[in-house]
């Protein structure tokens, strides 16, 4: 198979690859997949409790390039957004910016739950604290 | 040295043709185009003299006694069709029985399939952990209506070599014919059909150095005198068994790459053998929780699968498939998305079969390519593991049985 442009840039130069301690402030990890399955994806978001802004990202995975490629993207895109609006990010939209093969599209199906898992651990451990900064 | 770019190193899926056998290819296509069934005339006769050289020089490789047990085919896929179908559809009568190993190839696996559909039984009997199947494992599959038993000689994943003279040996005294696929074997290791007791054999011409689409079906004459239902109708060439003009520069082309092969096999193995050994060596000498897969002496010399514990096969071969070519039995590679059955079929973790890498060697592979595909190989796996969510956990002394894992 010959992989899109955009999936080789992001497979060889990998955005924002790292991890977070997973309990500092302000931190939420997703950690989706099952080695048994091929793809293993833990993504990382760093939220400005004041804003609720998404200041940092960051991504480990395991799995073939696509995977790779679509959580190397989505760290990109969380950069900057708030959580709500982190929350809109769509599969198919990673599918359209990666241009992925029918037989990828689960990997941007993973790279989408990685993100709900991130944003839901992020929200359950900071509940006090995201209500307080969004008022 | 300067190496040459894209190196390869996946023989095991196809060989570049020998420039010798293509040269010897040529003439068959321009001024000596007769059909060697044309009985009356030059040309016919100049094909047909052709052929003949072409399966006496196949027959001598391994081991036939009679040039006419040969019939020659379109490849590996073919031949075994044929041997499998031919057998049960001729001998049903007698049994409707089959017996064959887990770790077979596709063409063996979905003909047995079909068969299954049609009023057959087949039994796969498992391998051990390093490939091998045990006689005895055969032995207790065997039943009184058992026709045929069919094992491939050498594996194509992980290059295991399978007792085949003590399985031969089992089904001659049961009155059980023997199918080998020696599609990987044929050429690269000795092979005797009557030292072995092989009633039918199925190779391939496009694995030994010679051209694709051309291969041959062994079919035993004597002792037992083997009979096939053919599955092509037609002219009734190749002893009634395989309809079809025969494709005279592809068998001339196959011949020369047997010759060849006979010629050099003891040198060329064992030259392999340490340029694979070295490659292994290399690798696993330096990677952590790297495992060799198959059985770490009977094994093809020019095989070498590994798994590399928490990457991704397809993912290897994206960081080094600008420069050189490998595989693997990762499903993201394969057209089922299913990971390697033949490494999970070697009780491997499936973790481990999405991340097995095939290295297959070849006649025309050197040193210095050798030294650069480990170190490529290893800066790679490396790089990987940098990012890898599991290796994270594995250093962290996280247990990744202990993970309950959200499947999508």
């Amino acid at each position: 198979m010959a992989y899109s442009e955009k999936v080789v840039d992001h497979y060889n130069n990998p955005r924002n690859v790292g991890s977070f301690p997973k309990d500092a402030l302000g931190v939420g990890t997703g950690l989706v997949g099952a080695p048994e399955c091929g793809d293993v994806m833990k993504l990382q978001i760093k939220v400005n409790l004041e804003t609720g802004v998404i200041e940092d990202a960051k991504f480990k995975t395991f799995g073939c390039g696509s995977a790779i490629a679509s959580s190397s993207l989505a760290t990109e895109w969380l950069k900057g957004k708030t959580v709500d609006e982190a929350g809109k990010i769509k599969n198919t939209d990673i599918v359209n910016e990666l241009k992925l093969p029918p037989v990828k599209i689960h990997c941007s199906v993973l790279a989408e739950d990685a993100i709900k898992a991130a944003l839901a651990d992020y929200k359950e451990k900071h509940a006090g604290a995201t209500a307080s900064a969004e008022k | 040295m300067a190496l040459k770019f894209p190196i390869f190193m996946d023989s095991q899926s196809t060989t570049p043709a020998d420039p010798r056998v293509v040269e010897a290819m040529l003439p068959y296509f321009t001024e000596k185009f007769g059909h060697p069934a044309s009985r009356n005339h030059p040309f016919g006769w100049e094909a047909e003299g052709a052929i003949d050289v072409a399966r006496e020089r196949i027959a001598k490789l391994i081991g036939a006694r009679d040039p006419k047990e040969l019939i020659f085919t379109s490849g590996g896929t073919e031949s075994i069709n044929l041997a499998l179908k031919g057998v049960a559809e001729m001998y049903k009568e007698k049994g409707t029985h089959l017996v064959t190993t887990a770790i077979e190839q596709r063409a063996t696996l979905d003909t047995c399939k079909r068969l299954e559909r049609h009023g057959f039984s087949v039994t796969y009997v498992p391998v051990r952990p390093d490939g091998l199947v045990e006689v005895e494992a055969i032995e207790r599959a065997l039943t009184d209506k058992t026709i045929l038993v069919s094992v491939m000689f050498a594996n194509n994943e992980v290059g295991t070599i399978q007792d085949m003279a003590a399985i031969g040996k089992l089904a001659k005294a049961r009155g059980i014919l023997f199918h080998a696929d020696a599609t990987q074997a044929v050429g690269k290791i000795p092979v005797d059909v009557e030292a072995m007791g092989i009633d039918l054999l199925s190779c391939t011409a496009h694995l030994m150095y010679g051209p694709k689409g051309v291969g041959a079906l062994y079919v035993r004459r004597k002792a037992p005198r083997v009979r096939l239902a053919p599955m092509i109708d037609g002219g009734g060439h190749e002893r009634g068994m395989r309809s079809g003009t025969l494709p005279v520069p592809l068998i001339v082309g196959f011949g020369r790459a047997a010759e060849i092969c006979a010629q050099v096999m003891p040198e060329e193995s064992a030259r392999l053998r340490t340029l694979r050994d070295r490659l292994q060596d290399a690798i696993l000498g330096s990677v952590e929780d790297a495992y060799l897969n198959g059985h770490p002496e009977r094994r093809l010399p020019h095989n070498l699968n590994i798994s590399f514990a928490y990457v991704e096969g397809e993912s290897v071969l994206m960081g080094v498939n600008k420069e050189t070519a490998l595989s693997s039995g990762s499903a993201c590679t394969s057209s089922t998305l299913e990971p390697s059955y033949v490494i999970a079929a070697l009780g491997a973790s499936t973790e481990l079969a999405h991340s097995s890498i095939r290295f297959s060697l070849h006649r025309f592979n050197t040193e210095e390519e050798v030294e650069f595909v480990a170190r490529r190989t290893i800066e790679v796996i490396k790089r990987l593991r940098d990012m890898s969510p599991l290796y994270e956990l594995a250093k962290e002394g996280v247990d990744l049985k202990s993970i309950q894992w959200k499947a999508e």
